[in-house]
């Protein structure tokens, strides 16, 4: 019979949401219970230093061209020893969509995203974050990362002084 | 038949306490709504404004009377304003048959307690229920809005299906209290309750009740998965207040009947009859929100199709058979 199944059916919803009024909630109150977010969640942004502390972001542009809302612009500048640094550099958290693009641009690891979710203001241009808001001392989720170890040949090393960089060919020794 | 000043004034006094006893009820089953709804799903419900959230009724209150009070351009302006009143009064109304305490003696003077003791109390129940769509009906029509006017085509639709079998529905209480006085009829229960005798009539009345008050598997006209809100998409403020609240008076007093009918009224041992009559009150409400909290809405052919191909044939065969019944009994 058709009408018992529907019958049953129905009975069989209510004992579940009977069930279901007796359970703990999920709910989490947020201001008073906080949830610790895991260390990959992503909020807050900053700059971090390399291991020997000097700023890690080459103002390289990949991560304000990466991203999809167009919230970062900086100014870039070159030390005398040529090496480059961000004259400023400014998020708009405002704009922000924390989607993390922009930490994956990053070539030198230098802007990071933290778990830091509770940055929320009543003056929207307190969201306007400057390069000294940004830049923290640590190195963030890497630690021993330094691009220059690896790269910018001859900029903060002489040639072949890198990690996991030869000597440099003697091309003439090579002539037969 | 001679009224002094106490009489009169004793009237007066039941007015008022029946009108504080309702409105508070009705923002509290709101309140009471949201809070099961929420413990069916898992959520823990409005809890911010006092202790348990007990003070968020008052805080609705007063958030619906500050809201601006829009009236769209084209509506029709009497019946635009006068409908949530013509939803929400024919509700308030019925309860002035419902009996929802046994006689008190004050003052040397019986109190019935049932703010008017009418010898055709249930077909005027019959007859405000019938009027109440009309709130629903003109407020959708008066809107100048399609969705609106969806909504309160679906209530008149859905008032035909249901109105005839809950009358129906109700012709074998009738036939076995021998009176439409509603305190004759809970009389009539001290010995046994109508439910034992007429299960069938109790549960065509719940259904034909939950689609009076436009509950979830009856609630076509609102549907605000479809029709944005339904009649009441375009009301805003107290109004679309007056709309809820009524609906919320509506299912008081449904639940209050459904206890009249079938379940003895006030009647039930230990407790004093006024205890008895809220906590049966109380339990169809809480059936009421379980129900929405669990059942889908139905298309409004399948309720038509329920309504006329199911309820009305089984609510005559019931009447048939009671008549049997009470004639073979003698
Ligand atoms: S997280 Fe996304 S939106 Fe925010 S700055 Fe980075 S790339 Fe732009
Ligand atoms: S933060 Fe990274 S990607 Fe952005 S400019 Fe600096 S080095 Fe380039």
């Amino acid at each position: 019979m058709k009408i018992l199944s529907d019958i049953a059916a129905l009975l069989t919803g209510m004992w579940i949401t009977w069930k279901h009024m007796f359970r703990r909630p999920v709910t989490i109150q947020y201001p008073e219970e906080k949830r610790q977010p895991y260390p990959r969640y992503r909020a807050r942004i900053v700059l971090t230093r390399d291991p020997d502390g000097g700023e890690r972001c080459v103002a390289c542009q990949l991560c304000s061209a990466a991203c999809p809302v167009d919230c970062i612009s900086m100014q870039p500048t070159e030390d005398t020893d040529g090496r480059r640094s961000a004259e400023w550099f400014r998020i708009n958290f405002a704009r922000c969509i924390f989607c993390g693009l922009c930490a994956e641009a990053c070539p030198t690891l230098a802007i990071q995203m933290t778990p830091d979710f509770e940055i929320c203001t009543r003056d929207i241009m307190d969201l306007v974050y400057e390069k000294e808001d940004l830049l923290i001392d640590g190195c963030g989720k890497s630690s021993h990362y330094n691009f220059y170890r690896h790269a910018g040949i001859g900029v903060t090393q002489p040639r072949g002084n890198g990690a996991e960089e030869l000597p440099p060919v003697d091309v003439r020794g090579l002539l037969p | 038949m001679m009224y002094d000043t106490i009489d009169i004034a004793l009237l007066l006094a039941k007015i008022a306490l029946v009108f504080f006893v309702i409105l508070t009820l009705a923002a509290y089953l709101v309140f009471a709504e949201r809070k099961v709804l929420a413990w069916i799903q898992d959520r823990k419900g409005p809890n911010r404004v006092g202790p348990f959230g007990l003070l968020q009724p008052l805080a609705d209150l007063i958030k619906l009377l500050t809201k601006e009070d829009f009236r769209p351009i084209g509506a029709d302006k009497w019946l635009f304003y006068l409908a949530p009143a013509m939803a929400a009064i024919p509700a308030i109304m019925i309860f002035a048959v419902i009996p929802f305490g046994a006689p008190l003696t004050l003052f040397g003077h019986t109190v019935l307690l049932q703010v008017s003791d009418l010898n055709v109390g249930l077909l005027l129940f019959m007859a405000l229920s019938s009027i109440a769509v009309y709130g629903v009906a003109l407020g959708g029509w008066a809107s100048n809005s399609k969705y609106a006017l969806l909504g309160s085509i679906r209530g008149l639709a859905q008032l035909i299906s249901y109105e005839l079998s809950m009358g129906l529905s109700l012709v074998p209480v009738v036939m076995l209290a021998r009176s439409f006085r509603l305190s004759d009829i809970v009389n009539a229960q001290s010995g046994c309750w109508f439910i034992v005798y007429q299960p069938l009539a109790f549960v065509i009345f719940l259904i034909s009740i939950a689609a009076e008050c436009k509950r979830i598997p009856f609630e076509l006209p609102e549907a605000e998965g479809e029709l944005v809100a339904g009649f009441h998409t375009e009301y805003s403020g107290m109004r679309f207040g007056l709309f809820f609240v009524g609906e919320y008076i509506n299912i008081i007093v449904l639940g209050g009947l459904a206890a009249t009918f079938f379940l003895g009224g006030w009647h039930g041992p230990f407790l004093p009859p006024v205890v008895w009559f809220s906590a049966k009150v109380l339990a169809f409400a809480f059936l009421f929100i379980w129900m929405r909290g669990t059942l889908p809405r139905l298309r409004y052919d399948q309720l038509m199709h329920f309504g006329w191909k199911i309820l009305t044939p089984l609510a005559l065969v019931n009447i048939v058979v009671t008549g049997w019944w009470l004639v073979l009994r003698g």
